[in-house]
């Protein structure tokens, strides 16, 4: 970078437009491109386990009918709300960044920062109920005499089926892994709160806004799979 | 701006001494050189991969094993095996290769996502690295398909994690390199460049990214599940806990199938470039070529199964599975009739890229027509798990692939590198490589109908003699490739200096300077049909070739 080519330096170049690409529209195009294409391939990651729970329950209806008992539908009915209003504020961030509203791009941000910070503790809160209480993921499952009262009687009745444990395993690594997208998209937001702060986007700039929240809006949708086909059995 | 176009690297500073030192290299974002270091690695593995098959095959030559333990073979194949896949015929082809030359091709100053395209890079030079910690650590024994429930018994150690977790790296750096393909592609084309003006090799690479894309990810949470699997016991594939070792096989076949498409159809991008620049005509049947590639690329999604045919699937999936894999046959043939029309009435210039060519296309006739045995239901069940299976599969990804990325190779060398190779050492090896390909793995379809099994250090003293035969032939093999090395290294040293146009081909990589300068091209090339040799003409060995006129700069 040290000496600047030969013919090249056009006069103004806007500050955040990478030297291969000819305008801003063309860069903004071709993110919005690679990030679509990156998220396709982000559904077929959790396609597959999609498809283990898709096997699974069709192989062993009565262990997934049985298991999901221990699984509270209220807090993941909060947390679906939650997730849905921090998509609306990632929308809006975009909006905001688009018009120019620094202070209201600044808001949007935070907003759905926090909210994905209370996803997470209402995660945390349910995995160490689970774990407190010995349902673990697979061999790991060894459930406590207090929870297995709380099964609804006529479950208590027969005997319980077996290989329960892969029920969780699935649980665990498909909220596990979404856990750690929600993770990697707080830091993301932390990351836009600070350009953000520095007032890098503006209506010529904000491809990060807009692809953080094309990012954003798949974490929360593939949450809203997630939740009937966990807590709504 | 008058008369340059023909003029070797001159005007400009070429991209090999733009900036200086190792870090000007490894924190590069220029795709050339990021297609340098891959080549490089890519190579290293090739050779590393070559060294196991020569110990396999020496091995063989007597019917007890005349050189490694058992135990140290079982492992040695499964290296093999997988240091070929993942590290070299996967990511060769459009990883190198297609780094160096996609943009080029696009008259682009480089990929869509340079920084991606590093960080790709860092991710396979990691997946290597653990591939060679899972070597150190003991080495693995699984067979490169990794098949639970043995391979993720307790017994099996660290080398099987760290073979999860580089596979696992390796393919998210191949879904980033097809998510930057198929983005530059799209968006990086000049206004006036259509979709049929691209050269093959671009559609090819599209074809490919899409299968990168969308099949990768289900490799990676498969091998991730595996590596959870071992460590936790989950009841996903271990049968103990209530898992399903079969489903594992869907998954890695969802994959590892669709994956022989990644490896070959990139090659078939290199075909249809060198075969119609070499017989100086334009590609017969250009958009049949063209949608052959994505038909590959979709029927592909849809064949998995009949790697399952013995895994206990149902008599009807099985039906299906066959049906749907022989479909495959009918977009292959599309291409290969293409090239062969190609060359009719072609004024063929044999040179070291087409006799590579013309390998391809008898290996791979021959690879294409035996997989039809193995698609088709009533002769897969006997042939299953013989060395027709171990020739079939290497006449495709040896015999076409390999044979393929060296005539790409030999075809952008003059460009990657400014200079000529030798091409009385590079016939010969090609010579070579088409002897020894075809003594290694004829007699193994011979061995493989005759009822000799896969994956044994041992074998009936009847099948000596076909072993034999296929072990000198991996020598010969060898010495081919070994050639072809030093003559592509010893041309860095002693090469002619190469012109822009050494071929006389009409795409875009050919309008830069021969080795291209940093931003790929001094001035916007002029855009025409990749195809359209009208008005290219000869000027010297040493000039190259050029528009007469020199006009459309």
């Amino acid at each position: 970078m040290s000496a600047p080519s030969p013919g090249s330096a056009p006069a103004a170049r806007a500050p955040f437009l990478a030297p291969h690409f000819g305008s801003m529209g063309s860069q903004l195009d071709t993110a919005k491109l690679g990030t679509w294409l990156f998220l396709a391939s982000e559904v077929l990651f959790f396609g597959g386990l999609f498809t283990a729970y898709a096997v699974f329950r069709a192989n062993h209806p009565d262990l997934f009918h049985y298991a999901h008992h221990f699984l509270d539908w209220r807090l993941g009915a909060l947390n679906t709300v939650v997730l849905i209003g921090s998509s609306l504020s990632a929308a809006w961030s975009v909006r905001c960044a688009q018009l120019g509203q620094r202070r209201g791009l600044r808001a949007a941000l935070l907003v759905t920062l926090l909210l994905a910070g209370v996803f997470m503790v209402v995660k945390y809160t349910e995995y160490s109920h689970k774990l407190h209480h010995g349902i673990g993921w697979g061999a790991a499952y060894h459930p406590t005499a207090e929870i297995l009262e709380s099964l609804p009687a006529a479950l208590r009745a027969v005997p319980a089926p077996e290989h329960l444990g892969t029920f969780y395993s699935i649980y665990f690594l498909m909220t596990g892994l979404h856990g750690i997208h929600v993770l990697v998209g707080m830091g993301l937001y932390l990351w836009l709160l600070r350009r953000a702060g520095r007032g890098d986007f503006g209506p010529g700039y904000y491809v990060p806004v807009d692809m953080v929240a094309l990012y954003w809006h798949i974490v929360d949708m593939i949450w809203i799979f997630l939740f009937p086909l966990f807590y709504l059995v | 701006m008058s008369t340059a176009q023909a003029v070797p690297a001159a005007a400009g500073e070429s991209y090999l001494h733009h900036g200086r030192g190792v870090r000007s290299w490894l924190l590069t974002l220029d795709h050339k050189r990021i297609g340098i270091m891959y080549l490089v690695l890519v190579i290293g593995a090739l050779f590393l991969g070559g060294v196991f098959a020569m110990v396999l095959r020496l091995h063989l030559w007597s019917p007890g094993g005349a050189l490694v333990s058992n135990d140290a073979y079982n492992k040695l194949f499964t290296l093999h095996g997988a240091v070929m896949v993942f590290l070299f015929v996967i990511p060769g082809i459009p990883s190198a290769l297609g780094n160096f030359v996609v943009p080029l091709q696009v008259g682009a100053k480089d990929v869509a996502f340079p920084r991606v395209n590093l960080l790709s890079f860092y991710l396979y030079l990691a997946g290597a690295l653990l591939f060679v910690g899972a070597l150190v650590a003991g080495g693995l024994d699984t067979g490169w398909t990794l098949y639970p429930p043995y391979s993720l018994e307790d017994a099996r150690g660290l080398g099987i994690l760290l073979a999860l977790t580089g596979v696992f790296l390796a393919g998210f750096s191949s879904i980033l390199t097809g998510v930057n393909f198929i983005a530059t592609i799209h968006k990086m084309r000049p206004p006036r460049m259509g979709w049929f003006d691209l050269p093959l090799f671009l559609w090819a690479l599209y074809a490919t990214g899409i299968i990168q894309i969308i099949a990768t990810p289900v490799l990676g949470i498969t091998v991730a599940l595996g590596f959870l699997e071992r460590l936790f016991h989950l009841g996903i594939f271990l049968p103990e806990y209530g898992g399903d070792p079969v489903l594992f096989q869907h998954f890695f076949w969802f994959y590892s199938h669709p994956a022989v498409y990644i490896m070959i159809l990139p090659a078939m991008g290199i075909v249809s470039e060198v075969v119609s620049v070499f017989s100086r005509k334009p590609i017969f049947g250009y958009r049949f070529i063209a949608m052959s590639s994505i038909a590959i690329a979709v029927i592909g999604f849809l064949v998995w199964g009949h790697h399952m045919f013995v895994s206990g699937q149902s008599r009807w999936t099985n039906v299906i599975f066959s049906f749907l894999t022989l479909l495959v046959a009918i977009p292959s043939a599309i291409k290969t009739f293409n090239w062969l029309a190609t060359m009719y009435k072609g004024a063929i210039v044999l040179k070291t890229p087409m006799i590579y060519v013309l390998t391809f296309f008898a290996i791979f006739g021959v690879g294409g027509l035996t997989g039809l045995f193995l698609g088709a239901l009533a002769t897969d069940v006997p042939l299953h798990d013989t060395y027709f299976v171990v020739a079939h599969f290497h006449f495709v990804m040896v015999g076409a692939v390999v044979t393929a990325f060296l005539a790409g190779l030999h075809y952008w060398w003059p460009k990657m590198t400014g200079r000529m190779y030798d091409e009385r050492l590079g016939r010969i090896s090609a010579a070579l490589v088409f002897l020894g390909f075809n003594l290694t793995f004829i007699p193994q379809f011979l061995a493989g109908v005759a009822g000799m099994p896969r994956r044994y250090a041992t074998y009936a003293a009847a099948f000596q003699g076909m072993n034999r035969l296929s072990t000198v032939g991996a020598m010969v093999l060898a010495l081919g490739m070994l050639i072809a090395a030093w003559s592509l290294l010893g041309s860095l040293f002693r090469g002619r200096r190469a012109p822009a146009n050494p071929w006389g081909a009409a795409s875009l990589e050919w309008a830069a300077a021969s080795p291209p300068v940093h931003d790929n091209f001094e001035s916007p090339p002029a855009v025409v049909y990749a195809y359209d040799y009208s008005g290219l003409e000869l000027i010297s060995e040493e000039a190259g070739w050029a528009r007469a006129g020199g006009t459309s700069r």
